[in-house]
């Protein structure tokens, strides 16, 4: 039988808000525990929340960015649950009217088609702390740090719309690109900043009932996201086709021993009682707040690509590789702005740069190599004044911190030759002490001689240690050639 | 001294009769002598009174001290003191010294008022004979065989006892208003939102509301204008200006329009109580008063709505008291499980657990729309009633509560019995409206008490009638026996 696979997924996204979303500590990542919580985030007696208005202003602004509903009046709940990283007894969040209603994301496939996935709702939330059982803690206890306590969250909850981990996976991306182009998030995943919650059945190919679905929770990496889900689907698979039931569960995946477990049944899952919180009014949000918000928010991903598209002739690929990154997006287009080589550039920032940031683990605002360096160095293969192979010379000597393009090639001298009265001596110095390959050259039929040339050329480029511009030698080589038959 | 008002005071204070700490050490050796007998204060703060009038005396000398400058007062211990324990009347935070003061303290302490100490209170503020405390109980000083009523039966107690001339508390259901009757003293529960909740303990945080206990209406007038402001700590904090409670004082009562709910002289009301109220707003129609009968249909709907709300909220805003954090963790738990359990059920009294079990079942799936929703709806009724009444009336009027201080132990074993107890407070709680009780009468040689309830905001006026009824009557400065 085939399956069809199933995939909703509920997305946490933190919010780069300077303080919590109830209290004015900060947010900053990696302090000492428990450095960042004031007595509202220790939830001690008598204190009560102040909602941050900027973490609503983000709310908005992702609602916006999705083409969603804004709710003009949205209403805090309390969550009722007891664990010693949640010191209130009760997380802060929203139910039955959270700040953003239905909106759809489009996400691009392998295949080149585009697929919409609809998202329910996106609410507001605070984060919980965090529980550490390890480290040199004394008689076996338990560590709680509360300095993630507060943080603001949207938590977006998408319909299960999904029939594959790629599309799962093109759809997280998706978020996170948006998130990051508006600046309501810093995307940093292995801080835990977006974390995913994967919801999958599968079903029979054709059926149009759900199947039951498990829920794995707090996934902070695409790859481990992928993994988890494919796994996931061949296990409820082979689950039916022996002749069991999937069960209603929550399961933890480990991204780094690769197993995955069951959390809890839906038996056991809390009945969290939520109820209106008290202690915060009904937040009111008027619609020149709202147009506010929509004139300011920054160009999105789909609007970036086209633009790249149209603006700087792009292919539709390389625009929406460089389109889904914002940082990746400035980068590109200064060094668009200060080489005027639209496709160079794109090149360039997608491979070399891409490739050495990736496996030093820095981003775009993180290069080596500025944006200004880069376009110096672009600027310089556009005017033949390097090679491609000279080029990454150039790069990784900048990467370095050598210094700028043109310093580099005067130091290392690995400017091209591209004066036709010196490649025209070096061509004819080869074609005198190669009269065996000249002979052979003549003697052979026309269909065959281009083939021969790249033997001329690897002289030539030898004799020029690597400098003569190509496409000149090239061009005097058939000249000179051309001149003997 | 410990016979003069706080009006008395702040005069013989600014005219440099006697100094703060003169009148603080005064205080202070009454409460050493007397407090034994009453109970009616947990932590006495007496090192740093006498050091907060000695700087009131430096304010004072300046000549340009606020009314409450080099006042002695004491808080309920349900706000929280820096650096002084705050126990909310609870095992669970026997140990619990704040780091922080609750705004009401921090507008008292900026205005230079000494607080004395903290008083007892019914444990979390669950309870009205002041019984629930894991202090033990107040003792009504007027019979010390009954309850001074709750939660904040010890401020009531402690004026009532002259150990003080006036003190905080809060009002949940009748907490400020019922223990007032019950001593004799005036006391007033403002309009939700008008004074700051920061740092005051929540109970039920949509019907707390913190307010001033004192003899008169004029001293609770003088406390009012420092404790109300807006603040930015506090959500439901309402931005409105305060006025001046004191300025209105001496209006006259003539053609004020009082409302006389009809269905707050039913049965369950002791007939000296009725009698005393019914003539005290004869004595205001004399004045020149209106009296008017009005109804309020939804009342007898307000306590079993007030028993799904205030315990639902209550047991959400009582989980944080769990071992973890601060406050009681038991000794020696197994796992996690077994120190919550036992924290939380050696910690807290029967009362509060009675209550957080109430409100969890009341919360929980399949319950919610039947016990929750339903009970925010007749909260929706019960403000319509009201809104409806101050269409014809400017203040309502009527008994605070059914009947005088009744003994210890009475009503221990019927919760219910103790809960109708607030039967004519509770529903000015769900509206958010402001409430106040003045002495008015005795009944079996104890106090009786008149309710005022204000439209929102309305204060001034409830001040205004309360202080023109004092000026014709003197059951605020009777006293009992012992003083």
């Amino acid at each position: 039988m085939n399956w069809e696979t199933v995939i909703g997924l509920e997305v946490h996204v933190q919010l780069a808000t300077k303080t919590k979303i109830f209290s004015a500590a900060s947010t900053a990542f990696g302090a000492t525990p428990n450095s960042q919580a004031c007595a509202i985030d220790l939830a001690m007696p008598g204190t009560l929340p102040v909602l941050n208005k900027q973490a609503v202003n983000y709310a908005i602004m992702f609602g916006l960015a999705i083409d969603a509903e804004i709710c003009q009046e949205s209403v805090f709940e309390r969550k009722n649950y007891f664990y010693p990283d949640l010191p209130k007894g009760y997380q802060t969040t929203q139910l039955e009217k959270p700040i953003v209603g239905p909106g759809s994301v489009t996400i691009q496939l392998a295949d080149g088609t585009e697929k919409s996935i609809r998202i329910h709702h996106a609410h507001l939330e605070e984060d919980a702390g965090k529980s550490t059982h390890e480290g040199d803690l004394p008689y076996g206890m338990s560590g709680v740090d509360l300095n993630r306590a507060g943080t603001p969250l949207i938590e977006i909850v998408s319909e299960p719309d999904m029939r594959s981990a790629e599309e799962a996976i093109a759809f997280a991306k998706k978020l996170h690109s948006i998130v990051t182009s508006i600046n309501i998030c810093d995307g940093e995943m292995s801080q835990g900043s977006m974390r995913f919650d994967v919801n999958v059945s599968v079903r029979p190919d054709g059926s149009s009932t759900l199947g039951t679905r498990t829920e794995t929770k707090n996934l902070n990496s695409f790859k481990f996201m992928e993994e988890a889900i494919e796994r996931e689907v061949e296990r409820q698979i082979d689950l039916i086709e022996d002749g069991g039931t999937v069960a209603q569960e929550t399961r933890l995946y480990n991204g780094d021993t690769k197993v995955a477990k069951s959390m809890r049944s839906k038996e056991e899952a809390n009945d969290y009682r939520y109820f209106p919180c008290p202690d915060l009014l009904p937040v009111l949000v008027s619609d020149e707040a709202i147009d506010e918000l929509r004139r300011s928010l920054p160009e999105l991903p789909d609007a970036r690509q086209k633009r790249f598209v149209s603006e700087y002739a792009l292919s539709d690929y390389d625009s929406a590789t460089i389109a889904s990154d914002s940082n990746m997006s400035a980068f590109f287009e200064t060094v668009v702005g200060d080489s005027n080589h639209a496709k160079l550039a794109a090149n360039w920032v997608m491979g070399e740069l891409s490739g050495s940031l990736n496996n030093a683990g820095l981003g775009f605002t993180e290069s080596p190599v500025s944006a200004q360096q880069l376009a110096g160095m672009v600027a310089r293969i556009a005017d033949n004044s390097i090679s491609g192979k000279m080029a990454k010379q150039v790069f990784e000597a900048m990467w370095l911190g050598e210094g700028t393009a043109d310093e580099i090639i005067d130091a290392k001298g690995l400017k091209q030759v591209s004066d036709s009265g010196a490649l025209e001596k070096i061509v004819v110095d080869v074609l005198a002490a190669n009269a065996v390959m000249v002979e052979d050259f003549i003697n052979s039929e026309e269909s065959k001689r281009k083939k021969k040339l790249g033997g001329f050329m690897g002289q030539i480029m030898k004799a020029s240690k690597g400098q003569a511009n190509p496409q000149q030698v090239n061009q005097i080589l058939l000249q000179k050639l051309n001149e003997l038959l | 001294m410990h016979n003069y008002t706080i009006a008395e005071l702040v005069k013989g204070l600014q005219n440099k009769e006697f100094s703060s700490v003169e009148l603080t050490q005064h205080f202070l050796d009454r409460i050493c002598q007397l407090n034994d007998d009453y109970n009616a204060i947990i932590t006495i703060t007496g090192e740093q009174a006498l050091t907060a009038a000695a700087l009131a005396d430096k304010r004072l000398a300046s000549g340009d001290a606020p009314a409450m400058c080099g006042v002695p007062i004491l808080h309920k211990d349900i706000f929280c003191t820096d650096s002084v324990r705050t126990s909310c009347g609870s095992k669970m935070l026997d140990s619990f010294i704040p780091p922080y003061n609750a705004t009401v303290v921090e507008n008292f302490a900026r205005d230079g008022a000494i607080m004395l100490g903290k008083t007892n209170m019914d444990e979390f503020a669950m309870g009205s004979s002041n019984e629930t405390s894991f202090y033990g109980p107040v003792k009504n000083p007027w019979a010390t065989d009954c309850v001074p009523g709750g939660s904040s039966g010890g401020s009531a107690a402690a004026i009532a006892a002259r150990l003080a001339p006036g003190a905080t508390a809060t009002d949940t259901g009748g907490s400020i208003r019922q223990p007032a009757a019950l001593c004799g003293i005036s006391g007033l529960k403002p309009t939700y939102g008008r004074v700051s909740r920061w740092g005051m303990i929540a109970f039920a945080s949509s019907l707390d509301q913190a307010g001033p206990m004192a003899r008169t209406a004029e001293d609770c007038a003088i406390m009012l204008n420092c404790m109300a402001s807006f603040d930015e700590k506090d959500s439901t904090s309402v931005e409105q200006t305060v006025p001046d409670y004191t300025a209105s004082l001496g209006n006259s009562v003539k053609g004020v329009k009082i409302g006389i709910p009809k269905e707050y002289f039913s049965e369950g009301l002791h007939p000296g109580t009725e009698l005393a109220v019914r003539k005290a707003m004869a004595q205001l129609e004399a004045q020149g008063a209106e009296l008017i009968e009005i109804s309020l249909p939804s009342s007898d709907l307000s306590v079993p709505a007030y028993y799904v709300i205030a315990p639902a909220e209550a047991s959400a805003n009582l989980s944080r008291f769990d071992g973890v954090k601060y406050g009681y963790r038991c000794e020696n738990p197994k796992d996690l499980q077994d120190m919550y359990c036992r924290s939380r059920s050696e910690g807290f009294g029967e009362e509060v657990q009675r209550r957080i079990l109430i409100g969890t079942y009341c919360l929980s799936a399949g319950y919610y729309d039947a016990y929750y929703g339903k009970a925010q709806k007749v909260r929706q009724l019960i403000q319509q009633d009201f809104s409806e009444a101050f269409k014809s009336v400017d203040l309502i009027m009527g008994p605070t509560c059914p009947s005088p201080a009744f003994k210890f132990g009475a009503k221990g074993d019927d919760p219910v019995a103790m809960y109708l107890e607030d039967i004519y407070t509770i529903a000015t709680n769900l509206a958010g409206l402001p409430g106040m009780s003045v002495p008015c009468g005795m009944v079996e040689d104890k106090p009786v008490g008149l309710q005022i309830i204000g439209n929102y905001f309305d204060e001034a006026r409830m001040l205004n009638v309360a202080h023109q009824f004092q000026q014709i009557t003197d059951w605020h400065h009777q006293a009992p026996e012992a003083m």
